[in-house]
């Protein structure tokens, strides 16, 4: 089954669309400067039907796997259930119609649903203040590490250089580290995957800007020494940034500022169920404690005049005294805003805490499970996901790999593979709290059932997968080619 | 109440299987001082509840479903087309992941090489990423890749102050730890021209607008030619429903072009979530960020399509990765396919075309206007600046209190010396009545 | 596993032939081995001076990145131009055509800091368990 290129179905003179003509007198194009008109030759787009467009994008859409679709147990992601209400919540005109420049006067209820978005991340984290800007949660990391130097600095430390990042880390830590003009030193995990204490008591120093954690961390596992990895850290000078990907765990369970985490970034599109969208767009705000309100990115929205019985509150922009600066044009994904809002205002408090417990009911539930036929190095109550091995001693031809590509003929998007680095082969399971008891119970089915196979018939796995729209690709050759784009450019381009 | 599809029956079944009695005991791990805080939410409501609470604060917004808007700055107001709408929607697109798995990702992988073909063929550059969180970070990136590109040896950008402002301060918070020197827009006032004596061999980008944030559209080649001179990239902050009628930065001369895609069927949506293009020449690709996807073939031969050079990214390379980006705007890039499929070569030319002449139009009939002067010392395409008999906020609480009209961006907002200017941004969705009620409307005003 | 008994070795796995004051580096067949297929290889330019184990280039699996480095401090007089049409030289013959680069000693007291091809052969063995 495979779907040919938008292109292939252009005729000349083809359109799917009618827009207007032009209907005023005519300008010259004759003031643009010389040789700026483009040749219409050049434009080189599809001339294709409505029609043609709908089908294509229809075929497409079929060749994915998706939440909609199935089952979606991707480690670190969150893939939860994304709430339809959302989708018509945003695109009701009056947020998805008004435009990022006009006077905040006229734009109080965009406001004040980002105030309150504001207000709300503050209470769940147990932060001081919130920013929405930041668009990924990379994005966040990225904007808290920036606001952690930039404390620094301020402070007159400018000899504070080092990021403490802990091996099981997510590789968008140590990245955001370095684009901020840091460096990383890697910490080891202990035999119970918590931080190695006494190699960050060795590392706690002078030098250290802050830890970067992420806790429950990479294996699923809440940090068994929370308290004392604070203690060092906060004893030699330096902050505790907390990367939010695994808040679905700890929504009404733990505060990390309560913990005595100064930054934390969420993910709306994973904890707060916004859609993944096929690879974005997702949004990161970021939460911080008192001492670092002042470095957030301008602008943040604020009440500018207390509303009273019969007046609402005015709301504005205001830019913190000692910003970093802007992460992102205009005021970040505003539309994920709305449906974070929305999921929100759904659940209240007590829905929130419950989404959290189940996550890590079903978590624990398919561990249970799993952990006879599977290797788990790390045996420990899980939070809202966990780690195994995708490897046995007595097959040793079948990898994690082949586990992963095997589970798509049974229809189940595989685990997170290969990561966290520390486990070998690590397949690492996150089942979230919209799934049923079936559906897990299915899945633990299908997992025994390739453990099976792995023993039995190995070939079934390695050839795997069988009924996608393709096989195995060729991934050496997609690099070494490099064809990243099908239309030739005229020939300026040679 | 929510989305868990438990019965209390499932529960207990599912404790009894981990061999807790409630779920409590999963957290016995976390410090007993700050479990299970109360959380000072407002309670849930129900779905109608919701709604109309959504439909309250939506509706407290102007919107350009009721007021006809010429405000751009770096947003516009274009049709988007019910297609675009209906695709995006498909469950397939907008629930799935970033493709890591090809073989179960196919449909995302193909629009998004799809959407790389498409950006190529409209900026003309021979590779695109698969875009970037918007048109500011687009530009950050460009300047991370650039001194990447001269391996830390040169560390000057120097950066057009026609370049929307809120890009150039996105392009100072990114770059703050990385020691740069970041000159150009110190004067607002400077011309692409002047920026030529700043270029010296130091010079690793050089970033020109096109159009620029007033509209106005300038040869790209002269400065192409002065920044290739010293031997640095020149990077373009294109807007892409103008390279439907303009000459493509790549045939100019152009190393990057980066911009805001929004034009291309994405709704303004009070600024995001948008779509950062990012196109250069191939010889560049490895020292891009951001996700790219190529064309292979799978183990039987058959075309297919993967992420690839995957090792310039965070998960492998990172402390070494020059980007932390590990995602794009996926959903947005494939909204933008859908619309460049839907336009066609025929379709952005004239949606281009339109907007230059309603624009011209509108600058004619406002310039006639007594008060007010239309700045045209420079070409533009579909959007000028007008000089205006008082203060533009007061001008703009008079057009939407009174003619129910969106009015133009404040310059003397940014820029010191265009104080009571306004920038007038003209699209397809402006009609030529609503052109002549917005120059009636004006001319009002600048009587009272 | 090949280890050619002429030459020297790093603890990066690199591998390098002295003739007189110039030398030839590239890397082992253990580090092709665990790179796997490699798609790409980027080369500082001759002319580049550099210290012991400072970064000559990098090379590129599909799954992993690697830098390259120096096994002897000098000034880099020709890279292999062959490798970046043909980078899957490496796997195929790391210890002839695939060679990386060739460079003028610096200091030839350096090499003793080097493991000969036992010394290099235990190394890779006891990273194997």
């Amino acid at each position: 089954m495979t779907e040919p290129l938008i292109y292939d179905y252009s005729s000349p003179g083809r359109a799917g669309i009618t827009m207007p003509q032009p209907d005023v007198p005519l300008a010259s194009f004759a003031d643009l400067p010389n040789g700026l008109v483009r040749d219409p030759q050049t434009l080189d787009l599809p001339e294709v039907s409505q029609l043609d467009v709908v089908r294509h994008f229809t075929h497409l859409s079929a060749l994915n796997h998706s939440i909609d679709k199935g089952f979606y147990p991707l480690g670190s992601c969150t893939m939860k259930y994304n709430p339809r209400i959302n989708e018509e919540t945003a695109r009701l005109p009056g947020f998805a119609f008004s435009h990022p420049m006009q006077d905040p006067l006229t734009a109080q209820g965009n406001l004040a649903l980002m105030y309150q978005l504001q207000e709300w991340l503050k209470e769940i984290g147990g932060f001081a203040a919130v920013t929405l800007q930041p668009a990924a949660g990379a994005h966040g990391e990225f904007t808290g590490i920036l606001m952690m130097r930039a404390y620094h600095l301020d402070r007159g430390d400018a000899a504070r250089k080092k990021i403490l990042i802990p091996n099981s880390a997510h590789g968008t830590n140590p990245a955001s580290t370095t684009m901020s003009g840091l460096e990383v030193v890697e910490l080891p995990s202990d035999s119970r995957g918590n931080i190695d204490l006494e190699a960050l008591r060795q590392a706690c120093g002078p030098d250290v800007v802050g830890l970067m954690i992420t806790n429950p961390n990479t294996l699923g596992l809440f940090e068994e020494h929370i308290e004392d990895v604070v203690k060092l850290v906060h004893g030699c000078g330096g902050l505790i940034y907390g990367d939010g990907a695994n808040m679905n765990a700890m929504v009404g369970i733990a505060r990390p500022g309560d913990l005595g985490f100064d930054v934390l970034h969420y993910n709306l599109h994973k904890t707060f169920s916004t859609p993944h969208g096929g690879g974005g767009p997702g949004s990161g705000p970021v939460g911080v404690s008192e001492r670092l309100a002042d470095f957030l990115p301008a602008p943040l929205v604020a009440i500018v005049e207390d509303g009273d019985d019969d007046e609402p509150p005015l709301y504005g922009f205001i830019t913190p005294k000692k910003t970093i600066g802007r992460m992102k044009a205009f005021h970040g994904q505003f539309g994920m805003h709305v449906r974070a809002y929305t999921y929100m205002r759904v659940h209240g408090a007590e829905g929130l805490r419950e989404n959290s417990e189940v996550a890590v009911l079903n978590a624990n539930y398919l561990l249970a499970k799993l952990k006879g036929a599977y290797y788990l190095p790390y045996d420990r109550v899980c939070k809202h996901e966990f780690v195994l091995e995708g490897h046995w001693a007595d097959a040793p031809d079948v990898h994690a790999l082949d586990i992963s590509k095997r589970l798509m003929d049974y229809g189940i998007h595989p685990p997170t593979n290969y990561f966290p680095l520390i486990v070998k082969e690590a397949l690492m399971i996150e089942p979230t709290e919209t799934e049923s008891k079936e559906t897990l119970d299915q899945f633990a089915e299908v997992m025994l059932t390739i453990a099976k196979e792995a023993h039995e018939s190995p070939q079934v796995l390695k050839t795997a997968p069988h009924v996608t729209p393709v096989a195995r690709l060729d991934e050496v050759r997609a690099a070494k080619e490099l064809v990243l784009c099908c239309r030739p450019l005229p020939e300026w381009a040679e | 109440m929510s989305y868990i599809p438990h019965t209390d029956a499932d529960r207990k079944a599912m404790l009894a299987a981990i061999g807790v009695k409630s779920t409590d005991e999963f957290f016995a791990d976390v410090p007993a001082s700050v479990r299970f805080p109360d959380l000072d939410l407002p309670g849930p409501l129900s779905e109608p509840e919701t709604m109309r609470e959504l439909q309250e604060l939506a509706g407290s917004n102007a919107h350009t479903g009721e007021f006809s808007c010429f405000l751009g700055a770096g947003a516009y107001n274009h049709f988007v087309p019910s297609i675009v709408n209906q695709m995006i929607m498909r469950g397939e697109f907008f629930t799935a992941y970033t493709p890591y798995q090809p073989e179960v990702s196919q449909g995302t992988l193909q629009a998004i090489y799809e959407y790389q073909s498409m950006i190529c063929a409209l900026t003309g550059m021979e590779a695109s990423n698969a875009s970037h969180y918007d048109g500011a970070t687009s530009l950050a990136e460009a300047a991370v890749m650039a001194i990447n590109h001269f391996r830390l040896k040169r560390k000057k950008i120097i950066l057009s102050p026609l370049v929307h402002p809120h890009y150039r301060a996105v392009l100072r918070t990114y770059t703050q730890g990385m020691g740069l020197n970041i000159v150009g827009d110190d004067q607002l006032d400077l011309t692409l021209s002047d920026l030529v004596p700043l270029m010296d061999t130091d010079t690793a980008m050089v970033v020109a607008p096109y159009p620029d944030f007033l509209g106005g559209v300038e040869d790209l080649k002269p400065i192409a030619d002065a920044a290739h001179g010293v031997g640095a990239l020149l990077c373009v902050v294109a807007n892409p429903v103008a390279l439907g009628l303009l000459t493509p930065p790549g045939a100019l001369g152009a190393d990057m072009v980066v911009g805001e895609g929004q034009p291309l069927g994405i709704p303004i949506s009070f600024g995001g979530p948008y779509l950062g293009f990012f196109a250069t020449k191939k010889e560049y690709v490895r020292k891009m960020a951001g996700r790219l996807v190529g064309e292979t073939v799978d183990a039987s031969g058959k075309k297919g399509y993967v992420l690839t050079l995957a090792t310039r990214e965070q998960h492998i390379r990172r402390e070494k990765a020059t980007s932390n980006i590990c995602t794009n705007q996926g959903l947005m890039a494939i909204a933008a396919t859908v619309y460049l499929s839907t336009l066609g070569r025929n379709g952005l030319r004239q949606v281009a075309e339109v907007c230059y002449h309603r624009a011209h139009y509108a600058a004619d009939r406002i310039g006639e206007l007594s008060g007010y002067t239309v700045l045209r010392d420079r070409p533009f395409f579909h959007e000028f600046v007008v000089r205006c008999p008082r203060p533009v906020a007061d001008i703009n609480a008079e057009l939407l209190d009174e003619y129910g009209i969106i009015g133009g961006y404040d310059l003397g907002q940014d820029y010191a010396h265009l104080d009571q200017h306004m920038l007038l941004a003209v699209t397809e969705m402006n009609m030529p009545d609503d052109i002549d009620d917005l120059a009636n409307a004006l001319e009002e005003i600048a009587k009272q | 596993m090949n280890i050619p008994a002429d030459l020297k070795y790093t603890k990066s796995d690199e591998w390098v032939r002295v003739d007189g004051d110039t030398a030839t580096a590239g890397i082992s067949d253990y580090a092709q081995t665990q790179l796997s297929d490699i798609v790409f290889v980027e080369l500082q330019s001759a002319g580049t001076s550099l210290k012991q184990g400072e970064s000559f280039g990098s090379v590129e699996s599909v799954k992993a990145a690697s830098e390259m480095n120096m096994p002897l401090s000098g000034e880099i007089i020709e890279t292999n131009a062959a490798l970046s049409d043909s980078p899957e030289l490496v796997n195929q013959d790391p210890y002839g055509n695939a060679w990386m680069i060739k460079f003028g000693i610096a200091d030839s007291a350096e090499l003793a800091g080097l493991m000969d091809a036992a010394a290099y052969q235990k190394y890779c063995d006891e990273r194997a368990h």
